[in-house]
């Protein structure tokens, strides 16, 4: 078997000729591991996972899913992965059972062994009580919850998750977290997914890729990402109007001062310890601090320094707009 | 590996699971479905009766001026009303190849039936692409073809057992099976149904496979249906039309598709060549559309 479970080398995608979506993307994902996928919307998020699960053909480069080539050999990396789709594709006239019969039959799996393992998924996702009644009558979270049952059917070794708590309520997604880290850690199975909630990716990835424009910055656990960007931040203010910046920086640790609207921004390592030399470095000088607040940084810090701060909604394609304007307003019913 | 053990691996796995997920949606709702069962029934009952050309030509829509009346004996009279009730009867023999108008009309109301089916199992490709279901089905061991198979099958499926209810239904309104018919040629109806539908089926997927809006398809469809129904031998038969409308009508399929199950239901006689020509037509263009939307859907599929 192959050292890496899903490995991407210059991995593009580029539609109509000139639109590059992907453009000479490279990974790899550990046996495993839960690999998180970030960055905003239009960033290639998608086209990547269209490419990885072989509904999208790589205009360049290539990738393969434990060992099988995603182009050449598409039929062997379908049997061997998962989807959970971002969207309800449950059947809302059948029940949760006969949905999952149903993705069983399209992995061609007996119907011997398919009930077996139906009845076993809605056990594990809870929903063992409502088999039998049909999917229109599910909340958002009990949907959620048979889409990723239904992706389970095949006893994938890679599991691709696209957003796999988007708008769910808090209970359910704590509950999705368990499924997914008991997915990994009873199955060993490798996860791939990609949320914009960064808490998520914090608290489930083992590795965090980010991806813009179709290039990924930055590979790392969350906190590699976090140490990235130079440690906590320290935020000060002081009564007179004089610039302390020279001052600030012979104090020990600190990296990096930044006068913003009258406030100083100070980086350092172990902000703990450098505020209080700060304060006192700043009184003996006869200065008044009338400010102080201490910033550890958290994957957001880091998601909005690779990514900037501007909003990308124009830029994601019409499709899946209209596909999640679409999604929203059937549950609004 | 040692998984694919428990798999099957024919080229064909998924299609009747796909197939059988189009009609569960059609028969596991029951209003849709009892919605489709009606509507036949009110096309037939309404239009039928409305658009009753038989009536025309009916002695019954002949009354003799009374001073004529007089002139004769209620005999003589007798035997003039029997004349001309024979004469109405030849000439909706001779239009309609039947003397029953809603005979007529109910085999035209089958290929109709089948016409829309086709259309809104088109359509319903829009909704798995727009609800993440295509997407899915894409990445798991499926092949491509039999996921649009899927679609045209149960859209035949169903025209089929649409026909049955239909004939079913017909029959208390007045429908009057031909002299030349036998059960056997039920057969033969159904074999006109699936050919028409793997065609219509095909090309309507291929059309509406690349939309993501619903609005594209129904502008598609609402343009197609009108002369697709009306430019052919569903309501009246195309010998009677002006001159253009018959060059439409005679190279639409649906018109081929109707007169051949008139021959086999609803006729007095067979014209075995006839309808030789008539499964040909449907059956070429059958062969046609559907290797042309195979083609199509599949390109969009392997992009």
């Amino acid at each position: 078997m192959s050292e890496d479970a899903i490995k991407a080398e210059g991995l593009t995608k580029v539609f109509n000729g000139s639109l590059v979506a992907v453009d000479h993307v490279n990974f790899s994902v550990k046996h495993g591991e839960i690999f998180g996928f970030l960055g905003p919307n239009g960033a290639g998020k998608t086209t990547t996972i269209n490419m990885l699960i072989t509904i999208l053909k790589p205009t360049d480069g290539k990738a393969s899913i434990l060992g099988y080539d995603i182009a050449k050999q598409n039929h062997e990396v379908r049997y061997s992965i998962g989807l959970v789709p971002q969207e309800y594709t449950a059947d809302e006239d059948l029940t949760g059972y006969e949905n999952i019969l149903l993705c069983a039959d399209l992995y061609g799996i007996s119907r011997e062994v398919s009930k077996k393992r139906a009845l076993e998924l809605l056990e594990l996702v809870e929903l063992t009580e409502f088999k039998d009644k049909k999917v229109q009558t599910f909340s958002g979270g009990m949907r959620r919850r048979l889409e990723l049952a239904c992706g389970l059917i095949n006893r994938p070794k890679v599991l691709f998750l696209d957003e796999p708590t988007l708008g769910l309520d808090v209970q359910t997604r704590a509950a999705t977290w368990n499924y997914i880290k008991r997915l990994k850690k009873e199955f060993g199975m490798t996860l791939f997914m990609t949320t914009h909630y960064l808490e998520e990716a914090d608290a489930l990835c083992d590795r965090i890729a980010i991806i813009d424009h179709g290039k990924i910055i930055v590979v790392g656990t969350p906190t590699e990402l976090k140490d990235s960007l130079g440690g906590d931040i320290i935020t000060v203010g002081i009564q007179k109007d004089v610039d302390i910046t020279g001052l600030v920086k012979k104090i020990e640790h600190v990296k990096e001062v930044k006068k913003e609207n009258g406030t100083y921004m100070i980086k350092s390592e172990n902000g703990e310890i450098t505020a209080p030399l700060i304060i006192e470095a700043l009184r003996k000088e006869g200065h008044v601090v009338t400010r102080l607040s201490l910033t550890k940084p958290t994957l957001n810090e880091v998601y909005l320094q690779y990514t900037g701060r501007s909003m990308r909604d124009a830029e994601e394609s019409g499709e899946s707009l209209a596909a999640k304007r679409f999604t929203r307003a059937r549950f609004r019913h | 590996m040692s998984k694919m053990n428990d798999v099957s691996k024919s080229k064909l796995h998924g299609l009747w699971a796909l197939t059988n997920r189009e009609l569960k949606k059609w028969y596991k709702a029951p209003t849709v479905f009892i919605l489709t069962l009606i509507q036949p029934v009110i096309w037939l009952g309404l239009l039928g009766n409305a658009l009753n050309l038989g009536s025309l030509v009916s002695s019954s829509s002949i009354t003799f001026p009374a001073d004529l009346a007089s002139q004769f004996t209620p005999q003589q009279l007798g035997i003039l009303n029997d004349f001309f009730s024979n004469v109405g009867d030849q000439i909706l023999q001779s239009t309609f190849g039947t003397t029953s108008y809603i005979s007529f009309m109910a085999v035209g109301m089958i290929a109709f039936t089948a016409l829309f089916t086709t259309m809104f199992s088109g359509m319903s490709v829009v909704w798995d692409r727009r609800l993440g279901f295509l997407n899915k089905a894409l990445s798991t061991p499926v092949s491509r073809a039999v996921i649009i198979f899927s679609k045209v099958l149960s859209a035949a499926l169903r025209s089929m057992f649409q026909a049955a209810i239909i004939l079913i239904i017909a029959l208390p309104l007045g429908f009057q099976f031909g002299d030349a018919f036998t059960p056997i040629n039920i057969l033969g109806v159904f074999a006109f149904l699936f050919l028409i539908c793997l065609g219509l089926s095909s090309l309507f997927i291929a059309i509406n496979i690349r939309s993501t809006r619903m609005e594209t398809p129904m502008a598609v469809m609402n343009l197609l249906n009108l002369p697709l129904t009306f430019a052919s031998s569903a309501f009246f038969p195309i010998e009677r039309m002006p001159d253009w409308l018959q060059a439409v009508a005679n190279v639409n399929p649906l018109s081929y598709t109707m007169n051949g199950m008139r021959q086999l239901l609803i006729n007095s006689t067979i014209d075995y060549s006839q309808l030789a020509l008539q499964y040909a037509y449907v059956g070429i263009f059958a062969a046609v559309l559907t290797t042309i939307g195979i083609v199509l859907s599949w390109r969009f599929l392997n992009k």
